[in-house]
Order: structure tokens, then C-alpha cells, then sequence
């Protein structure tokens, strides 16, 4: 929200500090301040001038020389100009040689402004510059009296007509003025208006507050007289007033309100609609003026709209509403939505007589859900999500028909129709200063904290012991709250600073996060850099990945309000993530590229969805460029080892995944179960991805590997007893897979294999096709003696005999 | 020529002939015509049986000199030879240092992690223990166990992705604080880093998928001068012994009272910058005192135990660390921001 010094320092009369104190301490205590824009920042050297003679110029058809005079002596400067509008006896903004200007009528604010010296003109000199609104920083927005392609003609406007010649233009228009941009948090619904930031900052300067008095105008006639109102939904409504204005003179309004909106990024319109503004940046209450004469029966009725309903708003827009809106409507018809928008059919005209003017309290969930729901997001409706308090609505209207009748807009009707079936008291806290100092760590007086709650106009019982907070400070509910009041007028910055003794606890990572950690080192000892992807991403995903149409993990956790289609699914897979970022990493010629992550997908336990999916974390390696299956599969096992799983890794190519090649994919086995799987990426799924190199793929189920990780380890000893190697050269059909010739090793090779180290495969000249050569020298040793030969032979035996079983030849 | 004359002149010429020797193979030839078989101090010994029986231990002390002599000048210039082969050899070894380096492939942590495993570094070495929560998440525990209900302002401003009407994708790691409180284990110290998530569109500073540390300490006697020690504690540690910390107050529905924490800027040191917008200060993270009401919707009774929270963005601290000026170059996984890393 943006509000003009001037406007808090009319409530705060003795407020004297520079933008930059202010800014400072009004943020330490809690109104904090975003930025400041000085209006006068770049103006300089601008002065009241009074255009004496106009000659056209000797040598340019479209310049005029003017004869302007500044001072009030009766001093003249020549300056040529281009606008159109300019004529003798008018007064002018003029800038003297070498005063400044905030912008170009052409190009509008120049950064740093612009600079105005003596010059000459086509040869005729010129001592300085008559200004347009844009050239003060401004616009006719705000100014709607300036002309819009010309000079400011001060003389045109009643207020501006009498300035003095040579008097300071920027004082005159307002602009020696600072707008504050504050961030407002929720609970502070006050400070959403003028009165509120004020109240806060006479309590921060420790100044007098001096909100406007507010008294109940009006003639001798009733309100009740004119209309009538009836509120059926006093759950989306809790209070509703209306009063009456008849006579209605509308009028621009005066300079001194106009440049406050202005200020506030509110552009003038006339008085009626100007003053519901002005009171709405005082006390953040929105009001709004219904044409009397469009209402039916003279009667108003708030109610929830019918489901389906058309209502057309003042912009022009039909609308449908639904039953969960609320609905302001006359005897016969709607002629507003609540708290968002009036209707086009009750508009105040330049022609209207009397009007009825609307301040209510609604609902603040509603009023957002019903904003939301239309796509219609209306100041008011900002105004009224926050959730107003019913009390100021009285203080509100009363203002702004105090301010109708000071500025003549119109008669106000006396009374009013007060619809507040439940009034919303004082909420009463019970005060306790030790506690208080107990949560702050701080040692501040009883009568300290009291001055504090006095300055924000809280009220305290003595009798009871308790802080009495009036309605608009709905936030102060508990001790707590209080709390804060106290650490904020008694600085943040004045609150000690200690540790917290109680009791040590002995902190540290999880054992999940350790085998992270060690899955991380892992994976960058072997060259690949870790990798953040998103946890949604596209249902077509699957499709790019060649999933089958009814494959289990098409289930996802979808996001019903996604950012669009291609964040909508929680992953079910990791590898979209991956690869996508080495394709990245690919289109723009990167060599080699190895990348790792570590993030969940989302398994949902049922669909539709009514409990937490389970949420599995997956530790993904990907990369393209140097290296084969092979290297992929050392990487997991020497993982795999590293977090203590030391028994045998199995691979099962029958993974399935059609996202892999066929030829080129395992499960990986440990201890019968599949805790993840590795291979090489499709050729069509690598195509899909843009990815022109062999890429593979290995994905790690964490939560499996945590399961059995152990970082216990116990010594065996080292063997005292030497070893006998032997090496064989098999002879067996292609298909049969190393692996199963190492299961055969190991289960006929029993204690005494010790180990066993595959050294060639081999296929071609010299072997019948459709087999293929493969040669293990295996290592026996007993740990208690030395093997005989015969041993061996025996175990060898057993090897050969378990391998022809196989159809296994020993190559001659 | 008397023996002792004619063993001084073997000597002599064995002597000579070894200091003329040019190479381990002279002296080899040295040694067969002295020492050899048929060498000349042999054939010496070969005469003995000429020389009279009482003056055989003489001239064979005087043989067995000479043959001490020629061996050991022979050794030292067998040595002499080894050393200079030695010396050239690694002379022809020598090898240019500055060609260059041969660097194994090492990968690189995300700077996110970099950052995460610093601040868990800090917290775990005050006693706070790593936790995750949730990433799916029930409304419970990310909006109304946090004190904020059905229509509370705050749910909107927070622009939640929803499952459903009860499950969301949290919004923010304190949906972990309710978690733990309501397993009724205390005192509490814990650091919760995890994935949060808010519907706002990609750009330069906001990505709808992002990263917060939150922290949360229950004990008795807390006091708001506690979490400011602790915050300053860590903020010196992450951003070094010189950093200043300001606290402003600040609104939260789970903490009362609540602030927000500034840094002074690390790059201008608080003097104002383009960095820190030329305020001296970086806002860094969100914190307060539990609320009493979060405390009792979780079992816990806020007139015996209180505590504090606080929250920190990651990706703000890995950005601001590294001066990365683009929070997309987080997501895209490029390997040359990466490396760098």
C-alpha cells in the first residue's frame, strides 16, 4: 500500500524525521516500509510564471517566443516554445535556467531528470522552460485538469489562479510530498488504512496522535425514511449500513484531495467518487453509491445469489454467479455483488439526484472465494478479503458524509439503516508483565508496557488485570500477542541475546540422510554432478518413455490447480528429471556429461486419492559420453558396499522396462529383492529426448538399500595359508549368461572357492557360431591348511560336472 | 723383482688400470686380469708354492692386501660409475611441471546441497537433529495444526497446490513442526530441510518447486532473547565472524511473537549496495516464538513448555552465497554451472 507523508503527518501533526528515519523505524516496529519515492526528487528551480507576450518566431512555423515574467518584481525571461496552448495572461509552471524537470512531454520520467540551461532555439535564445504535467513527473491521470498535450495552464484552475509569480510550483501542486510503499502483514488490518499506519507511526516517534473527529451529519430528515434494509445472510454479511445523500452537486474535488489519491496511485474523478475512495485509504473501509432512483421499491435486500444467475457489473461485464455469492438487490432485482462490484443497472450518472451510499462488513473467505471465482479482483474486494472490522463501518460513512457535506456534494440525510444483529465488543486480555518479560527475555517495567498498549490505544482495567483491545485489533487475542506489542515499541533490537540453556540433545543426521550423504560422495568420486528436477512434470511423460498403457505407474498424485499440463503429475518415475537435463546438457554440446540426483517420487496407495502417497526417495545416476553398462554397474555395486550390502549384487535382464534397451537392462537383485534397476536408454526414448548418445541410466530405491545398509564391520582375518589358482576356458552357447556360469562356481565351488575372476569371452574364428568362449581363473584356499592338489581336483570335479549339466564344453 | 716388489707393481697397474676404467664393464676386465683364474694376483698365489714355508704368511698377508686394496678401489669406482648412470638416467627423466594436470572426473554437489549441508553443519553442532517430513502433505499439519484455518488469509497468499480438499503439496516445512510436537518426545531440537512448493510461475526468482531448512526448538523457559543468540549464532557461522543480524517484527499465524531476520550484506560489509539494494541489509529468514495455540493443538501445554521457530529459504542462501543471479540455472543442471561448484 502507498500512502504520502503528508497525509500521516496531517494525523501526526509533530511527526519530524527524514524519509530515512522513518522508513528505519517504522520497520522495527513491524510496519514495514518497502521503498519511498521523493515527488520532488528530480524538480528543481520551478517557479509561477505569467505569460506577458507571445511573438511567433522568425524562423520556425510551429514556435512561439514568449515574454513569461517570475517574480513578482516584475522580472521577464524569453522563452521559446512548441505548445500549442499557451496564451498572454496565462500562468505557467516554468523551469529557470539550470532547474531540473522530472521527464520529456515525448518520452515521460527520465531517470535522474532532466537538466534545463539557456539555449537557443532555431537562433532564438531561451532562458528556460514552460512545463506540460508530464515534464513535473506526473500525468493527467492525476492532474485531470492539465492539458493533456500542452502546458499546465495554472491559470485555468480556481485553486492555482491566484498563486503569486515567482512562487514555488512544487509546493503549489503538491509534490514537495513522499510516497511510502509498506509491506502490510495480514493480522494488521487496521494498518491497511491511513489512520492505522498514523496511530503506529505516533506510537513509534512516541507523537501525539490526532485522527480526524468525526461527527453524525445530516438534516432533519431520516435515512429510514428513504430506504430499507434487510440482510438474509447475516453470516456473509454482519453488519450493513446505508445512508442517504440527495441533491447531489457533482464537482471535481479539491487539489488538496485529489493530490492525496494521486499520491496514493488514485486517479480524481469528482467528489462523490473521490471522497469513497479517500475514506477507503483512511480506514480501509470500501463503500459504494448506488443511484436511489434505480432502486425498486426503495428497498435493499442482501441475499446469495441464485445458482446460474446473470448479473451485469458497472464495467460492462456479464457475470454468473453462483449460490455461494452474495448478492446486494433491490425489491425486484440485484443491483451489486457484495463487497466485489455494483451493477451497471444502479451506477451513479452525471445526472444523478440522490443516492444511497453502502458501507457493510462482509464476510473476508467469501468475499476472496467469490473475487477468485469471477476472475473479478476488485480494490474493494482486496479491501474486504482481509476480514474488516464492523466497527469502523460507522466511523467510515459517517466520515465520508461529514466530507460530502464540507465539500458541498450534497445533503446528507440524517441517520441511517444500521443492519448489526450481532455487535462485536472490546476482547479482553488478561495483562501479565512478568510472563511477559519471561517469553521476551527482557526486563521491562509493568508501567512501561502499559505506556505502550496506551500510545496504540489500548485501554487497560486495572481492576482486572486486563488489556482491553478494541475491535480493529482483532490480532490481540492472548498473552503472547501482547508480547509482541511490547518487543516492538521496546525494540527488537534492545532484546537480549542468549542461548537457550535446557536440557543437550545429542543432534545429527538420520541414517537415511548418512547413506545419502555417502550415495552423493559416491556418485561424485565417479565423475557425476548432482542434479535438482522437479517432482511434477507431464502425464505425457509416459508416453515419451514408452510406458505400457496400463503400466502401474500411469497411477499419479495429480495436482488438481496445476501451473499447466506440464507440472500436473507428482513423478512416478525419476529418470524424466535426468534426462531431460543431460539432453539439456547435450543441445548445447557439452562433452561426457554425468549427472546424479536424489529426490522422491510419489506412489499413490489407492485412486481416487484419500490418504498420504508413499513417498520413496530414488538416487538416479545418468550419463552419456565415455563409458558402457559396465561402468554403470561398478558404480552401484561399489555403493552398494560402501553402505555395508556385501553379500552377492544379482542382475536379472528380464527387467521390462520399455524405456530401456531390451538388450541392455537388469533388475538388481540384493538378497531376492529388486532394489533398483540399470541399463541403457532406448534408442526411440533417446531420440525422443534429443539425446544423441548411447545414455545409461541407474536408479537406486533408497528406502530398500537403507533398510539393509549397516556401517558394522567385523574383521575375518587375513588367510595364512597360500592359495591354488586354476584357470578354465569354457565353450557354451551364447545365451547362457556369465552369471549363470558364476552361480554354478559358486555353488560347486562351496568353502574352498575363495574366489573366482572371469578373464576373456570370446565369439568368432575358431568358436561355432552361436557360442561363444568364456575363461575364469578361480582360487581356492582353505583357511585352516594347506590345499592339497587332490582337494582341488575334487571341488574342480564337482565344477566341471555341475557345468556340463549346463551343456558346458571345457574348451580343448 | 723380489715378491713384496712384484705384488706393489700388480697393485699399482690393478689400481690404474681401475681409475682408467670408463665403465662397469672395464672394471669387469679388471677384474678377470687381477682376480680372474688367470689374473696376475693369481697367479701369485700360484707361485707360493716357490716361496719358502716361513715366509708364506707374510707374502700372503701381502697378497691378501693387495687383493683388499684393488677390491675396495674397485667398489668405489664401481660405485662411483653406478651413481653417475643413476644420475643420468633421472636426468633423462626429467619432465616438464607445468604440462598439465591430470585431474580424476569428479563430480560436483548442487549448490543447494552445498548450502543445505552447511547450515545442517551449524545446527547439528548446537544439538538439533535432521528430520524430513512429508512432501505430500495433509492440510492438517500445513495449514491448521500452523494456526491456520479454513479462511485464514494466509492459506491464499500461500498459493497451494492441492491434491484435494485435504491433501496438499506443502507449502512450507513447518507442516514438519506438528509432526514432531504431537509425537510428545521433548525437549525438541530439530532441523527439518526438505522440497515445498507454491504455484508461482518460473522466473529469475521464483520457481514453483523450492527448498526450506525449518527449525524448531521446544524446551522450557524459552525465551525470544534465545532465538535471537541462536539466529546470530548461525547467521556468524554461515556468513562469517563480521556478520551483523537485525531483527524486524514480522507476521506469522504459527508465531507470536514473530520476526524476520536481516544480515548485513557480506558484500559491502553494511555500507549499501547494488547487492543488498543499498540498504546495508539482506533479509535471510522468518522466525518466532511458537505460538501458544500451535503448542496446545499439539499435546504440548504452553505454560510449561515453550519454544522457537524459524525458517530458511534455501535456494535464497545458495543464491545469495554464490551470488547466482538466476534461480533457473538451479533446475536446468547445466554441467558448467555445476562444476563450479
Amino acid at each position: 500500500m502507498n500512502t504520502p507523508l503528508s497525509w500521516i503527518k496531517a494525523y501526526v501533526p509533530d511527526l519530524d524525521c527524514t524519509d530515512q528515519e522513518y522508513t528505519d523505524a517504522m520497520t522495527l516496529t513491524g510496519t514495514k516500509v518497502e521503498g519511498f519515492e521523493r515527488l520532488d526528487e528530480n524538480l528543481r528551480g520551478i517557479v509561477v510564471g505569467k505569460i506577458l507576450e507571445i511573438e511567433k518566431h522568425p524562423d520556425a512555423d510551429k514556435l512561439v517566443v514568449c515574454q513569461v515574467q517570475v517574480d513578482e518584481e516584475g522580472k521577464t525571461v524569453q522563452i521559446v516554445t512548441g505548445a500549442p496552448n499557451v496564451a498572454v495572461g496565462q500562468k505557467v509552471p516554468v523551469v529557470l535556467d539550470g532547474g531540473k524537470v522530472a521527464g520529456s512531454h515525448h518520452t515521460g520520467a527520465a531517470e535522474g531528470g532532466i537538466e534545463i540551461k539557456a539555449g537557443k532555439l532555431r537562433g532564438v535564445p531561451s532562458y528556460g522552460m514552460m512545463c506540460s504535467i508530464d515534464e513535473l513527473g506526473s500525468s493527467t491521470d492525476f492532474y485531470p485538469d492539465a492539458a493533456p498535450d500542452g502546458i499546465y495552464i495554472l491559470s485555468d484552475n480556481a485553486e492555482y489562479k491566484d498563486a503569486p509569480i515567482g512562487s514555488d510550483v512544487v509546493e503549489l501542486l503538491g509534490l514537495h510530498d513522499t510516497v511510502f510503499e509498506y509491506e502490510i502483514t495480514s493480522n494488521r488490518v487496521d494498518c491497511f488504512g491511513v489512520i492505522g499506519i498514523a496511530r503506529e507511526a505516533a506510537a513509534t516517534f512516541r507523537k501525539d496522535f490526532v485522527p480526524p473527529v468525526v461527527c453524525e451529519t445530516g438534516n432533519d430528515e431520516k435515512a429510514s425514511d428513504y430506504i430499507d434494509v434487510e440482510v438474509k445472510d447475516a453470516d456473509l454479511c454482519p453488519r450493513y449500513i446505508a445512508r442517504v445523500v440527495k441533491n447531489i452537486h457533482l464537482a471535481p474535488s479539491p487539489e488538496w484531495m485529489q493530490r492525496r489519491l494521486a499520491a496514493c496511485g488514485i486517479r480524481p474523478i469528482n467528489n462523490i467518487v473521490d471522497i469513497t475512495n479517500y475514506v477507503m485509504e483512511e480506514y480501509a473501509q470500501p463503500m459504494h453509491a448506488f443511484d436511489y432512483d434505480t432502486i425498486a421499491g426503495h428497498k435493499i435486500v442482501v441475499r446469495r445469489a441464485e445458482e446460474g444467475e446473470l448479473f451485469t457489473t458497472l464495467d460492462g461485464q456479464e457475470r454468473t454467479m453462483d449460490s455461494s455469492m452474495l448478492m446486494i438487490c433491490d425489491a425486484e432485482k440485484a443491483i451489486g455483488i457484495g463487497g466485489v462490484m455494483g451493477g451497471e443497472n444502479s451506477k451513479i450518472t452525471d445526472d444523478v439526484k440522490t443516492m444511497v451510499f453502502e458501507a457493510a462488513c462482509f464476510n473476508g473467505t467469501n468475499i476472496r472465494l467469490t473475487s477468485k471465482k469471477l476472475g473479478l479482483a476488485t480494490e474493494a474486494a482486496a479491501k474486504f478479503t482481509k476480514g474488516l472490522d464492523p466497527n469502523t463501518t460507522m466511523e467510515a460513512i459517517n466520515r465520508a458524509c461529514q466530507l460530502i457535506d464540507e465539500l458541498g456534494a450534497g445533503e446528507v440525510v440524517g441517520g441511517c439503516v444500521d443492519i448489526y444483529p450481532n455487535p462485536k465488543g472490546d476482547t479482553r486480555v488478561p495483562f501479565d508483565a512478568e510472563k511477559i518479560n519471561a517469553m521476551l527475555g527482557t526486563d521491562v517495567s509493568e508501567e512501561q508496557m502499559l505506556a505502550y498498549f496506551k500510545k496504540i490505544d489500548l485501554g487497560y482495567d486495572e481492576k482486572t488485570k486486563e488489556v482491553v483491545v478494541p475491535s480493529w485489533r482483532q490480532d490481540l487475542l492472548r498473552l503472547a500477542d501482547l508480547a509482541e506489542e511490547v518487543a516492538r515499541f521496546y525494540g527488537y533490537d534492545k532484546i537480549p541475546t542468549t542461548l537457550p540453556s535446557g536440557a543437550a540433545t545429542a543432534g545429527g543426521l538420520s541414517f537415511a540422510g548418512r547413506i545419502e550423504n555417502i550415495a552423493r560422495d559416491m556418485a561424485e568420486r565417479f565423475g557425476f554432478s548432482e542434479g535438482y528436477c522437479y517432482s511434477f512434470e507431464s502425464p505425457k511423460v509416459f508416453d515419451k518413455l514408452r510406458l505400457d498403457e496400463n503400466d502401474p505407474l500411469r497411477q499419479t498424485v495429480t495436482i488438481l490447480n496445476p501451473l499447466g499440463e506440464d507440472y500436473s503429475v507428482m513423478r512416478t518415475l525419476p529418470i524424466n528429471g535426468l534426462l531431460t537435463s543431460l539432453a539439456t546438457n547435450y543441445n548445447r554440446r557439452n562433452k561426457n556429461v554425468r549427472l546424479y540426483e536424489l529426490g522422491n517420487i510419489y506412489l499413490p496407495k489407492q485412486l481416487p486419492i484419500t490418504e498420504l502417497p508413499e513417498e520413496r526417495k530414488q538416487f538416479t545416476l545418468g550419463f552419456y559420453g565415455d563409458g558402457d553398462f559396465f561402468d554403470m554397474k561398478g558404480i552401484v555395486e561399489e555403493f552398494l558396499e560402501k553402505v555395508g550390502l556385501k553379500q552377492l549384487v544379482t542382475y536379472d535382464p528380464a527387467a521390462g522396462k520399455n524405456y530401456l534397451h531390451p538388450g541392455r537392462q537388469a533388475n538388481i537383485l540384493y538378497d531376492g529383492t529388486v532394489i533398483g534397476y540399470l541399463g541403457e536408454i532406448h534408442p526411440d526414448v533417446a531420440e525422443t529426448y534429443g539425446l544423441g548418445e548411447k545414455t545409461y541410466i541407474a536408479v537406486i530405491d533408497l528406502p530398500e538399500v537403507v533398510k539393509r545398509a549397516t556401517f558394522d564391520v567385523k574383521y575375518t582375518g587375513i588367510a595364512r595359508y597360500p592359495a591354488v589358482t586354476r584357470d578354465i576356458a569354457m565353450v557354451m552357447k551364447k545365451e547362457i549368461l556369465v552369471g549363470q556360469v558364476e552361480a554354478v562356481l559358486r555353488q560347486r565351488g562351496g568353502k574352498l572357492l575363495e574366489s573366482y575372476q572371469l578373464f576373456d569371452v570370446y565369439e568368432g574364428a575358431q568358436i561355432l557360431t552361436g557360442y561363444k568362449s568364456v575363461a575364469y581363473s578361480l582360487t581356492f584356499r582353505a583357511k585352516d591348511h594347506t590345499l592339497e592338489d587332490k582337494e582341488v581336483n575334487a571341488v574342480m570335479q564337482k565344477i566341471l560336472h555341475g557345468l556340463s549339466e549346463m551343456d558346458i564344453q571345457l574348451r580343448a | 723383482m723380489s715378491m713384496q716388489e712384484n705384488l706393489e707393481k700388480i697393485q699399482r697397474e690393478a689400481l690404474e688400470q681401475i681409475r682408467a676404467s670408463e665403465h662397469v664393464e672395464g672394471l669387469n676386465d679388471v677384474r678377470v686380469a687381477f682376480l680372474g683364474k688367470k689374473g696376475a694376483l693369481t697367479q701369485v698365489l700360484k707361485g707360493m708354492k716357490d716361496v719358502a714355508p716361513e715366509d708364506r704368511p707374510k707374502v700372503g698377508q701381502l697378497v691378501n692386501d693387495a687383493r683388499a686394496a684393488i677390491e675396495q678401489a674397485m667398489e668405489e669406482r664401481r660405485n662411483a660409475f653406478l651413481s653417475a648412470m643413476k644420475e643420468e638416467k633421472m636426468k633423462s627423466e626429467t619432465i616438464d611441471v607445468t604440462l598439465p594436470a591430470k585431474k580424476p572426473a569428479q563430480g560436483h554437489r548442487h549448490p543447494n546441497t552445498i548450502a543445505l549441508e552447511e547450515v545442517e553443519r551449524i545446527f547439528v553442532g548446537m544439538g538439533y537433529e535432521v528430520v524430513e517430513g512429508p512432501e505430500v502433505e495433509y492440510d492438517l499439519y500445513n495449514f491448521e495444526k500452523l494456526n491456520i484455518p479454513e479462511g485464514h488469509p494466509a492459506k491464499d497468499e500461500q498459493d497451494t497446490f492441492y491434491i484435494n480438499k485435504n491433501i496438499v503439496l506443502r507449502t512450507q516445512t513447518s507442516s514438519v513442526q506438528a509432526r514432531v510436537m504431537e509425537q510428545g518426545k521433548l525437549p525438541i531440537r530439530i532441523i527439518s530441510p526438505g522440497r515445498v512448493f507454491r504455484s508461482d510461475e518460473v522466473d529469475a526468482t521464483h520457481s514453483p518447486s523450492f527448498h526450506q531448512i525449518e527449525g524448531l526448538l521446544i524446551d522450557k523457559n524459552i525465551t525470544f532473547a534465545d532465538l535471537k543468540g541462536t539466529l546470530a549464532e548461525f547467521a556468524k557461522q554461515l556468513f562469517g565472524e563480521e556478520t551483523k543480524v537485525k531483527f524486524r517484527p514480522h507476521h506469522f499465524p504459527f508465531t507470536e511473537p514473530s520476526a524476520e531476520m536481516d544480515v548485513s550484506c557480506f558484500k559491502c560489509g553494511g555500507k549499501g549496495c547494488r547487492f543488498c539494494k543499498g540498504s546495508g541489509w539482506i533479509e535471510i529468514l522468518g522466525c518466532g516464538m511458537v505460538h501458544p495455540h500451535v503448542l496446545e493443538m499439539c499435546g504440548i501445554d504452553p505454560e510449561e513448555y515453550n519454544g522457537f521457530a524459524f525458517g530458511v529459504g534455501l535456494e535464497r542462501i545458495a543464491l545469495l552465497k554464490y551470488e547466482i543471479d538466476d534461480m533457473r540455472l538451479l533446475y536446468e543442471n547445466d554441467i558448467r554451472f555445476l562444476k563450479q561448484f
